[in-house]
């Protein structure tokens, strides 16, 4: 079996450059549905927001620096070749390495503390990033990233619904979860959903959903729609831009599952402000 | 059309100030966020003195990214202000005038701005590059070990904000959906 050989500075500049230019430049998926929404919004102060939210982010790319100031707590999904060797050190170590470098030469807020409860002290480099990993066929590393801002993190949820609950229960939970975050998770928000799976695999799934680009759909067609209808639920709550009313209290719902126990059906709601940054490379 | 306001607010000027107001801010504000709060609340707790004076001031919640070279200030937008619920009533009792921050308040805050006659002001959240082309100076004041976190002086010209909520505790926020779509 041939092995590929990636030296691990090859994998720390990916990494860096992942998470600078998730920071300063918004991805296309976003912008587009920023600017549908402010084109579409009724309210007044809803489009004065949307269209200082625009200028924002056009601001941040023209200057290369972060759009928002929370930029987050790095998440990686990777998907690891398994005949890849990594030439220089741990396949770990060199990711880590790169979010520590984007945040340091990138000028990104560093928004980690050591210890969730006793310390708190700032680790000055935004390290450690959390990383899953899966291993796969093939000689490739694919990375799909995300900086994960805490104001919407904030305002995640996740329950272990039943099965009796059906549909309807799983639609209520995810709409509860909106409607208390309310005009906190800075609206328009992105909406990552898990459903199915294990406690935990549902919050996966769900921050998973998140960088999902959203103008794709969910490929079950039933999936797809109940996307779309709550969508159309959350944007009649009337939070609107920034919470100070409108018809864009959301830019987009994306749904993620997997097969679950007989006894289970958990729900994990994921939610991202405006500033949904996510990126993929491939090594 | 944005009403211009300086610092430090006076009496008359938070009197005038109604929820929806846009407003451009000029002036000198603190800011800080969760671990300053933590602190100043802890002081005044225990009956010691505080690291800056509050008295008139405006806060702003606010954890800045670094400056690139040539910038005066980095990325600067608000953080969600309900963190920092806990810790207001005692800062507004110590004369602070007004916050600035995202999001909604809890009623404990908004009757301690009516009581003590603030102003509570939302900026836009995600909005950090446009912000800061606003803040044209920034200065330590206390804390400087909490990084980001640290509570900094910023001059401020002509800073966008919304007056969220009024000294008479009016409210433009959204805290309860107009509309619960179709779920039961």
């Amino acid at each position: 079996m041939d092995i590929r050989i990636i030296k691990a500075a090859a994998v720390t500049d990916a990494v860096k450059k992942l998470y600078m230019d998730m920071n300063y430049y918004i991805g296309d998926d976003i912008m587009s549905a920023l600017l549908k929404a402010e084109d579409g919004e009724s309210s007044p102060t809803g489009k004065s927001v949307l269209s200082q939210i625009i200028e924002n982010d056009r601001i941040a790319a023209r200057e290369e620096v972060p759009l928002c100031q929370d930029t987050g707590m790095a998440v990686l999904f990777v998907e690891y070749g398994e005949r890849v060797v990594i030439d220089g050190g741990s396949f770990e170590d060199a990711v880590q390495e790169g979010v520590r470098r984007a945040y340091i030469d990138g000028y990104l807020r560093k928004s980690v503390v050591d210890d969730p409860v006793f310390d708190r002290v700032n680790t000055k480099d935004n390290t450690p990033a959390i990383i899953y990993t899966t291993i796969v066929p093939g000689d490739k590393i694919k990375i799909l990233a995300g900086c994960k801002g805490f104001g919407s993190e904030n305002m995640s949820a996740i329950k272990m619904l039943t099965p009796s609950a059906g549909l309807e229960g799983v639609k209520k939970f995810i709409l509860d979860t909106v409607k208390y975050a309310g005009p906190n998770p800075c609206p328009p928000i992105v909406v990552g959903v898990g459903i199915g799976g294990t406690f935990e695999k549902a919050a996966m799934l769900a921050k998973k959903a998140t960088l999902r680009p959203i103008n794709t759909d969910n490929s079950d067609p039933r999936y797809a729609a109940l996307e779309k209808e709550l969508l159309a639920d959350i944007n009649a709550m009337g939070f609107g831009p920034a919470g100070l009313g409108g018809d864009n209290t959301a830019l987009g719902v994306n749904i993620e599952y997997f097969p679950t126990h007989i006894a289970g059906m958990p729900v994990a709601v994921n939610i991202c402000c405006h500033a949904a940054r996510h990126k993929e490379t491939e090594i | 059309m944005a009403k211009k306001i300086t610092l430090p607010l006076t009496d008359e000027t938070i009197k005038d100030l109604k929820a929806g107001d846009s407003v451009l801010i000029t002036g000198s504000m603190l800011t800080g966020r969760d671990a300053a709060h933590k602190r100043l609340y802890e002081l005044l707790e225990n009956g010691e003195k505080l690291p800056v004076d509050i008295d008139g001031e405006v806060i702003y919640y606010v954890g800045p990214a670094p400056a690139k070279p040539g910038h005066a200030v980095g990325p600067a937008g608000p953080t969600s202000s309900y963190r920092m619920d806990k810790y207001a009533p005692a800062l507004l009792d110590r004369g602070l005038k007004g916050m600035i921050g995202k999001g909604a308040r809890n009623q404990a805050v908004i009757d301690s701005m009516i009581k003590n006659g603030c102003v509570y002001f939302a900026a836009i959240g995600g909005a950090a590059a446009l912000i800061s082309n606003s803040i044209k100076k920034m200065e330590t004041l206390a804390y400087e070990d909490l990084g980001t976190e640290a509570i900094y002086r910023f001059y401020v010209e002509d800073f966008p904000a919304i007056v969220a909520i009024d000294s008479k505790g009016n409210s433009v926020l959204v805290t309860k959906a107009v509309n619960d779509g179709k779920e039961s």
